[in-house]
Formats: structure tokens, C-alpha cells, sequence
């Protein structure tokens, strides 16, 4: 086998070392009953050209060659090659957590970078690469608020990414946090913060929302962090298109940021690997999950990086452990590092007005179903026909429609969610709009 | 080494009582156990704390220990200094780095721990 | 004597912000082929920011070259072996890379129709049969992000299952060996814990845990072989111990290189397991992640796993999002997908048979290197070892040099050390898993490396403990950074 490298003589050598005539006698101590007495029911091994062949097979299956204006957390960005030049360089990809700091400098320093880059996008003071995507970074933002506030009861509103929520309530329902959704203002799409006030309570430690929110619709951050602050509770402010962030006001009032980078250069795959992150304000720093880099010197002087403040993790601290996360998101936040890197200061905002402009032109065909500013996504309603047909339509056209909402939103049942991107053509976007419309 | 005045515990805290009010902190020996101290966990002040229950933590790189009450009482003052300078716990345990203060609720039991002579045979059996 | 390196130029390079300019660029936009838009009145003014202050602004070339430079400041399996324990660090072959990268794979959106993402979903049929085959299992869950992530996955099935039962108890037992994961993903799933000590030989005690397994303990999490590289040879036992008294057994998959092929958990009596495909199966661990931990179930916890889950459906795979049981999610969408891809792609190239050797190889290795070398280093258990062997520090540490300071002198002779201090029921732990990858010229040279530092700290252990010598970067101030946190670069 081609990843076994051993020759059988040299195989032959190793087992006469070890004092045992054959591979199966290095497994004699094992119960009888332990072992698998036939082989496993599995394919003998091919070659790459067939392992090559078997996936194009599948890919064939899948869509390619459509447009597509589906956004609600993932979405179309172009990758500068850079990105995979960078991510496939063995000593990136190969390499472990960089506990051993004298030889992963490069990695430490990335994640260094990484670190710095996230403060200066989200106008937080520290932030970490360590989230397995932005689903799952939200109830760990929403754990880290009830660590530092010592109340349990989380606020989130109906306007975040309802797979985000739902992943919430996963994790919460065994630790005794209760979590309760406010509402959406019908015709703006924007955050109730009437509701949000109504349904406040000294109990609450949290209060989490998502800018540009899951309509697409630019929040109100100030408003919410100051409900949130006036009753003692952290404001968790979610995103999930991070280009918006070349162009938006920072969420600077907030107490913790958890969001998601697919859209820095992290290919849409389905769904994963994607890295999520969470920053905060030099105040909660201990209280945060997930590996953390730091800057010192080595013993020559000279600036080196390494983990720190490990003790809140869990390798040291087990059960008491601010989460028993293991990984941090390496590879992934090294593609958003190199993104970042390649757009810079001005073309993120350029990407960004790109995408509002794209976003804006589509709009302006057809009708969004609310009235509050947008970003790179929009709701429509469907006319005349429900979203699933016209999507059916579109697709004729090699065109995959926006994301129907019924599912998340009943009240929303004859309301797509529709994305535009750098990458959406005019043209593409003329022929959906004369389906949509 | 061991200052005669102090009283200890088994967790290797020591006490220094003066009628009900108390201070606490962390003996050599356990400095030295510990490594260099990067970070130090302490309560606010008011907050009531049990005998043999953990009233904070101190951090080395790559551990964490609980700092155990050696009284019942209530915290009066907390050492500030130590949040920036977490370091003076390795270097003076037994003066500049005391932990904390508190009011006793009942004075007597520290004669329950132990004297200092008491304190160094039991570092010495443990080793 | 160090053979396997010498000196080497390394390149210096500062950080970007220290590289930047203003107006430099690494990027060019298509020209809008649709009128501008006015930020201020698309957003309101108040919206929009500022210049991202210290964002870096750098030239292609400048940017190739910066990460290009940071990337020789590492070790990697690429430059050779890379024997952390537990950790599994086995060649990442590159056809995985290849194929995750496949178009209608890569830019498969995770709300495309259903009609349109077939290819992905039979991946995941497919990855999901073969796991369960490899686990003796009956269902699999691909959606858990990480081994972590599987853990919780599992315990919360257990909290599920049992809850149906109608009490859902109150106690993870787990052995003093175990990783850290497994005491803080008890605490989230919210079980209190309870420690179990290890025997003698550093197994499940049985005795011990038959007094421990009451109506209140959930589940065991054990971890098999456990994380001195020795199978618990009770399992069976230990499942009915627990089975007994109406609990579970949970199995941290994180070994199951030893035993891919050679047993399956299922058979032995382990309820749910994860598994890490980023150990066992191949894909890259790229600095730390991304990861896949697929959990692996018997038929009685199948109704509670994440939702959705696929099904056939004619012809066709679908995902059923109507399961009344289930957990709920854990992650959005459906799973580390592209991981998934490169693991399924390793299965293939293997294939059942080559799968079973692989294990076989990965087991001569590592009892191999504790033949060589347990004439050096203290072996704390004698029980035979598997995939990996733990030695401990005790004789050098009396010349003063500890499990670190032997780790920070392997790197001068050109390795990755292995894992130190863990597990910590071994004082001064070197952990050493040399994985399937590793031929034998390596491994010998990495033990000649071992005994050969064995040797230097008897004539000279002042001089390992200030190791490593050869390294662009010298021993780190670890103190310092945690004292006195830099957590982000800042302007001069």
C-alpha cells in the first residue's frame, strides 16, 4: 500500500526485534472475543486515478455551472489564489497545535496576525481563531456571558440564523440557561427592541443578535447594547458575513462578537470546515473559550509567540474548563488570514461596496418585503407564485434561487432570502428578477 | 522561614490573626510547588467564605490550584497589587503578596491549625 | 550525533503590520458592471466606518513571500516523523487535498436543492457506512465539527436515552487518564463528574468501578486502547458492570488507530464512540484544525442523533429534518463536509484490507520503539502497548532533566517531540506515537536520537536543559506571556 512505507524485508527486521514471527502476534494479548475474526466489509484500496474519478463522479451530481443567489450564512466569494498557494505548504497543513513554540513559530505567528487583524475589524480588544464555525461559537459566547455575569438566562433574538439557534438550544438545555427569542419589527426587518426591553429580567446575562442580521438588515447595535447594559447583561452581537465588516461600524458597544469567516476565502463545501471566532473586551479575557496566542521572547531576546493563558482550558482545568474545546480553527483562520492580507485596508471596503452595490442593483428590480438597510442580502416576497415554484422556474435557467423562508419562518412562508455578491452578473441577476418579479 | 506568629494548613495557606481579623496567604513551600505564579483568582470583598472551601485560585503556566479558606469568615480586603504584579507571590508569600483579609466569625479556630514547627514537619513528612 | 539535520538559512521576517504601506495592494476588483452605490445612503452614514485602522496594506509578492517565510518557521509531518501521542500524526496524502477541491464538491452551497447535491450526499452515505462497518456500529452522525464536538455529541445522546427511560441521572464516571476533554464535555452536557482510578497495570479498576456504577452514574467514558497505548482487556466486563445497572459505556474513539480492522468497538460492548478523522483517518491537522468527530451509535440511541439525518428515499438521498427524538443540532448545516470528503478518499485508497494493515504497521512501530529504548527511559506499566508507549522521565529526573527538557533537545536532533506530561497518571510522561507512516530508517534514527539524549544527560544534563541550540527561536517565555498578556500587535 502506497502509504505504508515499509518494505517487507525492513518489516520483516522490525518484528524479529520485537521478538514476534508476525504482525497478528503483536495483537495476541487481545481477549478472543475482542477480535474481529473476518475482514472488514469494505472495498479493496484503489488507485488515485480512481479516487480522482469516484469524486468528479459525485461532483457531477452536484450543482455546477448554475448561478446562485443563495447567501443565509454562506456565501459566494472569489478566492484569491494566494489562499490555496499559502494553506497547501505542507508546514501549515501538516503541522499540529503549536505547542512546541521553537518550531511553530509560523503558525503561532499567523494566528498572532489573525489575532490582531479580527480586534482591528470588530473594534474588540482580543479575539481567538478557536471556534468550530459561527454556529457553535454562539452558544460559547453565550456560556462565556453567563461565566462573567453569574446570570443564566440568555435573550437571543428571532433575527439570528435560526441553524445558529438552534445550536444554541442544543448545548443549553442541559446547564440550566434558559433561552428565550424576541422579535422582529414587521416592516423593517430590524431588532424589537420594545421586546427586547418587555422581556429583560435581572436573571438575564445575555443578549444575543446577529448585524447585518438573517434578513440581511443592519442592526442596531448601540440601541441593544445599551438595553443590554442598563439590566446587566452582555451583548453578544453574531455575524455571519464578515466582508459587511469592510464597510459597517465595528460592533464596538459589544461585550463579545462570535461570528463566522466563510466568506474570507473559506470555499462553501457544503456547509464545512468553516472557523468562527470570538472577541472580546480585555475584561473577559479569562473567561474566554479556545486557544489564545500570545507575544514574549525566547531566551536569546529575540520576539517569539506562544500559547497562553492555557489554564482556562480544558487539558489543564477538565471539568472546569471554560469549554472543552480542543481545536482552534488553524488552517481555516490561516485562509482568512491571507484574505485579509491580499484584500487590505482599502479592498475590503472596495469588496464590500461591490457587494452593496450588487446587492442594491437587484434590490431595486424588485420589491424588498422590509424597509430596513441592507447589506449584500434581501427578502422578497414571491407574487403570484409561492418561492419553491419559482425557484422550480429559475432552475430551468440554470439559476438557483434565493433561500425560501417557510421553513424558518412561517410567517414568512411567501418570502425568499436572496444574496448578491462580487461575483453576481448583471446578467444573471436581469433574468432572476424577471422570474422573481 | 516560617514566621512563629503565623498559623497553617494542610493546603498550605497560613493565617496571621490579630483578635478577628485575619490575614491569608499561600506558604513558600507551595510558591515553590507551583512554579512561577502568572495569575491569581481572588474573591470580592464581602463575600463570605468557609473553612476548607476554595475561596480563589492561583495559576502557574500549566496548572491551576485552588486556594482553600483556612477560616470562616468574611472577606474584608483583597490584595489588588497582585493582579499586576502576580510575580510578588513567588518572591515574598509570607509578606507583600498576602492574599486576602478577613473578619472571623469565630477567632478560636485558628488555634485548631497548625504552629509553625508543626507546618515545616509536615512540608518535610510530605517530601 | 545529530544526522538527520544541520544548519539551514532562515529567512527573518516582521509581522504584516510592520510591512505595510499605504496604497500598497495584493488585489484588483472586476470593474462594477452596475452603477455604484452610495454607502452613506445605502447604510446611513452612521453605519458606515471609518478606515479599518492598522489593517495591513501589502503587495502580492510581498504577501506570498511573507507567509511563505512564516511557514519555514515550522515542523511538519511533511519534513518528517512526528510522534505526538494521542495525537495521531500521520501522512496527509495529498489526493485528499486534490479531491476536496473538486468544484461541484467545494462550492456545493449547504442550501442548494436537494436535487442538486446529490454527489455530496451519497459522500456522506457513503462515509457514514463505512464508519459504522470500521466501529461495529449501527448508525453514524457526521455532523460533530471536532473529536470535542463528538464527545458532547455523545453524551448528550446518553442524556437523551436515558431521559426517555425517565431519569436521565446525574454522573460521568472517568478514569484519571483521561483526555481533558472528556471531564469538561461531561460538565457542559451537564453531568457532575466523578474520577475513577486507574489499576495497577493502568486499566479500569473493575473493583472500583462496580462500587462506583450506581443508579446515578449515566455512562463510563472510557477510552480504548487508553492513553498509555494498552487495551482494556475487561471491556467486556466493564460494558456489563455498566450495562447492569441500566448505564452506558462511551467510547473516545481517539485511539481507534490501534484497532481499525483488528476490533471494532461495537463487538466489545461501547454503546457510542467518536471518532477523529483528523487522527485515524488522515486529514491534515493544519495547526490545530479543522477536525471532523463523527459519532458512531448503537440501533437504541439511533432516534436521538442530530438532525437532520439522511435517508434513502427511492432513488435519491434526502435529509429528514422530522425527528421528534433527536438532540437537536449541534452544528449548522451538515458536517465538516470537506473533511469528510479527504477521509473518505483515505478509506478508499486503503480499503479494507489495507486499512487493517495499516493498524498492524502503526502497533510494530510503536512496539518497536519501546523495545529499543525501555533499556534507557523508565516504562511505568508493563502491560503490552499498542499504538503508542508511555515512558516516564524518573531516571533522568534525578540528574535533574526533565520530560520537557528531553522533548526540547529532540527538536535539535530534528524531531517533533512527542507528547509531554500526559497522561498524567504518569509522572513525567513521554507519550510516543509513531503512527503507520514511519518506515524504519526513521524510527531508527529517532531512537538513536532518544538514547543518544539519554547519554547527554548523564555527562552533561545542564546542557539539555537548556535546549534547544539549533532552533531559529530559543527556549519561549511562556511566564511572561501569560503574566503579562500581548494578545494582539499594537503601534509602536
Amino acid at each position: 500500500m502506497r502509504y505504508l512505507p515499509k518494505s517487507e524485508s525492513e518489516r520483516r527486521a522490525m518484528l524479529d526485534a520485537c521478538g514476534v514471527s508476525s504482525p497478528e502476534e503483536l495483537f495476541a494479548h487481545l481477549p478472543e472475543g475482542v477480535r474481529l475474526n473476518r475482514p472488514l466489509n469494505l472495498a479493496p484500496g484503489i488507485s488515485e486515478y480512481e479516487i480522482v474519478e469516484y469524486f468528479r463522479s459525485r461532483a457531477a451530481e452536484c450543482a455546477t455551472g448554475y448561478a446562485s443567489f443563495l447567501g443565509a450564512g454562506v456565501y459566494h466569494h472569489f478566492r484569491p489564489v494566494l489562499v490555496d498557494t499559502v494553506v497547501s505548504r505542507g508546514e501549515f497543513l501538516t503541522s499540529y497545535t503549536p505547542y512546541q513554540a521553537e518550531i511553530a513559530q509560523g503558525t503561532l505567528t499567523t494566528i498572532f496576525e489573525f489575532q490582531t487583524m479580527i480586534c482591528q475589524l470588530t473594534g474588540m480588544d482580543v479575539a481567538n481563531a478557536s471556534m468550530y464555525d459561527g454556529s457553535t461559537a454562539v452558544p460559547e459566547a453565550a456560556m462565556m456571558a453567563v461565566r462573567a455575569t453569574g446570570k443564566g438566562r440568555v435573550l437571543i433574538a428571532k433575527s439570528v440564523h435560526p441553524e445558529y439557534r438552534e445550536v444554541l438550544a442544543t448545548y443549553a438545555k442541559h446547564q440550566g440557561m434558559p433561552v428565550v427569542e424576541f422579535g422582529y419589527i414587521a416592516e423593517s426587518g430590524n431588532l424589537d427592541l420594545e421586546d427586547l426591553e418587555r422581556q429583560m429580567d435581572p436573571l438575564t446575562g445575555a443578549v444575543i443578535i446577529q448585524t447585518p442580521n438573517f434578513f440581511g438588515i443592519v442592526e442596531q447595535v448601540k440601541a441593544a447594547a445599551e438595553i443590554a447594559h442598563r439590566h446587566g447583561a452582555l451583548l453578544v452581537v453574531v455575524f455571519t458575513e464578515a466582508v459587511s465588516l469592510g464597510l459597517l461600524e465595528p460592533p464596538a458597544e459589544a461585550d463579545i462578537v462570535a461570528g463566522e469567516l466563510q466568506s474570507f476565502a473559506i470555499s462553501p463545501s457544503y456547509g464545512g470546515p468553516y472557523a468562527g471566532i470570538i472577541a472580546t473586551k480585555g475584561k473577559y479575557i479569562r473567561q474566554m473559550p479556545g486557544r489564545l496566542v500570545g507575544q514574549t521572547t525566547d531566551s536569546r531576546g529575540n520576539r517569539a509567540f506562544c500559547l497562553t493563558l492555557s489554564t482556562r482550558e480544558q487539558h489543564i482545568r477538565r471539568e472546569k474548563a471554560t469549554s472543552n474545546i480542543c481545536t482552534n480553527q488553524a488552517l481555516i483562520a490561516l485562509m482568512a488570514t491571507v484574505f485579509m492580507t491580499v484584500y487590505g485596508k482599502q479592498g475590503l471596503r472596495e469588496l464590500a461596496e461591490q457587494n452593496l452595490a450588487k446587492a442594491h442593483y437587484l434590490a431595486g428590480k424588485l420589491k424588498p418585503r422590509f424597509c430596513g438597510k441592507f447589506f449584500n442580502e434581501f427578502v422578497v416576497r414571491a407574487e403570484g407564485k409561492s418561492p419553491e415554484e419559482i425557484n422550480k422556474a429559475l432552475l430551468k435557467k440554470k439559476i438557483i434561487g434565493g433561500l425560501p423562508l417557510g421553513r424558518f419562518y412561517p410567517e414568512l412562508a411567501d418570502c425568499t432570502l436572496l444574496c448578491a455578491t462580487e461575483m453576481t452578473k448583471r446578467a444573471d441577476m436581469d433574468a432572476l428578477a424577471e422570474v422573481q418579479a | 522561614m516560617y514566621p512563629d506568629n503565623f498559623r497553617y494548613t494542610k493546603e498550605h495557606e497560613w493565617v496571621l490573626a490579630d483578635g478577628d481579623a485575619a490575614t491569608v496567604g499561600i506558604t513558600d513551600h507551595a510558591q515553590q510547588e507551583l512554579g512561577d505564579i502568572v495569575y491569581v483568582d481572588l474573591p470580592k470583598v464581602g463575600t463570605r467564605v468557609d473553612a476548607g472551601k476554595p475561596l480563589g485560585s492561583v495559576e502557574s503556566v500549566k496548572a491551576v490550584s485552588d486556594i482553600y479558606s483556612p477560616v470562616n469568615g468574611e472577606i474584608t480586603e483583597v490584595n489588588e497589587s497582585l493582579a499586576d504584579a502576580p510575580e510578588k507571590l513567588n518572591s515574598d508569600p509570607h509578606g507583600a503578596a498576602w492574599l486576602v483579609k478577613i473578619r472571623l466569625s469565630n477567632p478560636e479556630e485558628i488555634q485548631h491549625l497548625m504552629s509553625a514547627s508543626d507546618y515545616l514537619s509536615y512540608v518535610g513528612a510530605e517530601k | 550525533m545529530i544526522k538527520k539535520v544541520t544548519n539551514h538559512l532562515s529567512q527573518n521576517e516582521a509581522l504584516l503590520f510592520e510591512r505595510s504601506s499605504p496604497g500598497k495592494k495584493a488585489y484588483q476588483l472586476p470593474e462594477l458592471d452596475i452603477p455604484a452605490v452610495d454607502a452613506a445612503e445605502a447604510l446611513g452614514a452612521e453605519n458606515v466606518r471609518q478606515e479599518i485602522a492598522g489593517f495591513p496594506e501589502v503587495s502580492e509578492v510581498e504577501a506570498l513571500r511573507h507567509f511563505t517565510r512564516l511557514s519555514t518557521w515550522n515542523y511538519a509531518i511533511d519534513y518528517g516523523m512526528y510522534p505526538l501521542g494521542s495525537c495521531t500524526m500521520k501522512y496527509n496524502p495529498r489526493i485528499n487535498e486534490v479531491v476536496a477541491r473538486t468544484e461541484g464538491l467545494a462550492w456545493a452551497h449547504p442550501y442548494q436543492p436537494e436535487s442538486l447535491s446529490q454527489g455530496c450526499m451519497q459522500v456522506m452515505a457513503c462515509l457514514e457506512a463505512a464508519l459504522a462497518e470500521i466501529c461495529g456500529m449501527d448508525a453514524v452522525t457526521l455532523q460533530p465539527a471536532a473529536g470535542a464536538h463528538g464527545e458532547l455529541t455523545g453524551i448528550l445522546l446518553i442524556r437523551a436515552l436515558l431521559e426517555k427511560r425517565g431519569n436521565p441521572r446525574l454522573k460521568i464516571l472517568i478514569p484519571d487518564s483521561a483526555h481533558g476533554t472528556n471531564p469538561a464535555t461531561a460538565a457542559i452536557a451537564g453531568y457532575a463528574v466523578e474520577n475513577i482510578k486507574s489499576s495497577e497495570t493502568g486499566g479500569v479498576d473493575l473493583t472500583a468501578l462496580e462500587q462506583l456504577v450506581t443508579g446515578d452514574v449515566a455512562a463510563l467514558m472510557v477510552t480504548n486502547p487508553n492513553t498509555l497505548g494498552v487495551f482494556e482487556n475487561n471491556i467486556v466486563r466493564v460494558a456489563e458492570i455498566l450495562h447492569k445497572k441500566g448505564a452506558m459505556l462511551y467510547m473516545d474513539g481517539a485511539n481507534m488507530n490501534a484497532l481499525v480492522g483488528i476490533a471494532r468497538p461495537g463487538d466489545f460492548g461501547v454503546d457510542v464512540m467518536h471518532l477523529n478523522l483528523h487522527k485515524t483517518f488522515s486529514t491534515p491537522h493544519g495547526g490545530g484544525g479543522p477536525g471532523a468527530g463523527p459519532v458512531a451509535v448503537k440501533k437504541v440511541l439511533e432516534p436521538f442523533l442530530p438532525t437532520p439525518r439522511l435517508k434513502r428515499s427511492g432513488r435519491r438521498l434526502a435529509f429528514d429534518y422530522k425527528r421528534k427524538r433527536s438532540i437537536g443540532r449541534v452544528k449548522a448545516y451538515y458536517g465538516n463536509f470537506g473533511v469528510l470528503v479527504r477521509a473518505l478518499a483515505y478509506i478508499q485508497a486503503h480499503g479494507g484490507p489495507g486499512l487493517r494493515n495499516a493498524t498492524m504497521d502503526a502497533v510494530l512501530n510503536a512496539v518497536y520503539v519501546r523495545k529499543a529504548l525501555e533499556s534507557y527511559y523508565d516504562l511505568p506499566y508493563q502491560s503490552p502497548n499498542m499504538h503508542e508507549v508511555v515512558f516516564s522521565d524518573d531516571r533522568q529526573a534525578k540528574l535533574g532533566v526533565r520530560t520537557g527538557d528531553i522533548a526540547k533537545r529532540l527538536i535539535d536532533y530534528g524531531f517533533h517531540p512527542y507528547t509531554v506530561s500526559f497522561p498524567m497518571i504518569v509522572h513525567g510522561a513521554l507519550m510516543i506515537e509513531p503512527t503507520e507512516t514511519e518506515g524504519k530508517l526513521e524510527i531508527d534514527s529517532f531512537i538513536d536520537a532518544m538514547i543518544s539524549i539519554a547519554h547527554e544527560i548523564e555527562t552533561d544534563p545542564q546542557m539539555v536543559k537548556n535546549a534547544p541550540y539549533n532552533t531559529r527561536t530559543s527556549r519561549v517565555d511562556e511566564v511572561t506571556a501569560a503574566r503579562k498578556p500581548v494578545l494582539r500587535w499594537k503601534p509602536a
